[in-house]
């Protein structure tokens, strides 16, 4: 029982780290702001979601208690960061970082050109 | 083994970190500094969680709540700033 439940936190907690390093490879090689936050916001979140899982499961099946600060912490995390990489990137639209330059389509462009007609 | 695989999580996860701080130093414009800051945050998290396994101990756990807030304030601070100037408005007809 011991041995399956180290496996089990091992495996989660490993599983996180690796994802945290997909993350931050996608951080140092995409083109532009737009695609960094997406790799960013969700590959980070799922690997810290991954980590914290495992040292939930850790205390839970190893030392016999039930931590419902990483519970609220899983949760917490789980909410704000795509909260955060929105807020980001709206505010970096509407400063006027350019997108990529072999993107195809942006419909926020003509959105707001018309807008600002009217 | 188990103490084996923390120790190269703690590994991967800190090389993760200082590539986002690579990110940091060279991104060329704001938005790009802001994001690694913040995945920065979310890492140390991580770090947190996993330096609470090797030290056996659940008395950093508060630790992981206390810098998720925190993390997420100082985002929305910082974009709020670069969108509309300033981070508390008084003017109500803004």
């Amino acid at each position: 029982m011991t041995e399956i439940s180290k496996f089990i936190v091992g495996f989660l907690v490993l599983q996180g780290a690796f994802l945290s390093l997909a993350a931050a490879i996608g951080v140092l090689r995409l083109p532009d702001p737009y695609t960094r936050n997406h790799a960013a916001s969700k590959s980070a979140t799922l690997g810290v979601l991954s980590l914290l899982l495992g040292v939930f499961l850790y205390f839970w099946l190893l030392k016999g208690e039930i931590n419902s600060k990483i519970i609220l912490g899983i949760i917490f995390v789980f909410i704000t960061s795509p909260v955060a990489g929105h807020l980001i990137m709206r505010a970096a639209y509407n400063i006027g970082i350019p997108l990529w330059k072999h993107s195809v389509q942006d419909d926020l462009k003509e959105k707001k050109r018309k807008e600002s007609r009217e | 083994m188990f103490e084996w695989v923390m120790g190269l999580s703690l590994v991967i996860v800190a090389i993760s970190t200082l590539m986002y701080f690579y990110r940091l130093v060279k991104g060329p414009t704001v938005p790009d500094r802001i994001i690694s800051l913040d995945a920065i945050g979310i890492n140390l998290i991580g770090i947190t969680a996993i330096f609470s396994i090797v030290m056996n101990t659940d008395a950093f756990l508060e630790v992981i709540l206390l810098l998720g807030v925190l993390a997420f304030i100082g985002t929305v601070a910082f974009s709020k700033f670069l969108e509309k100037g300033e981070i508390i408005e008084n003017d109500r007809d803004k």
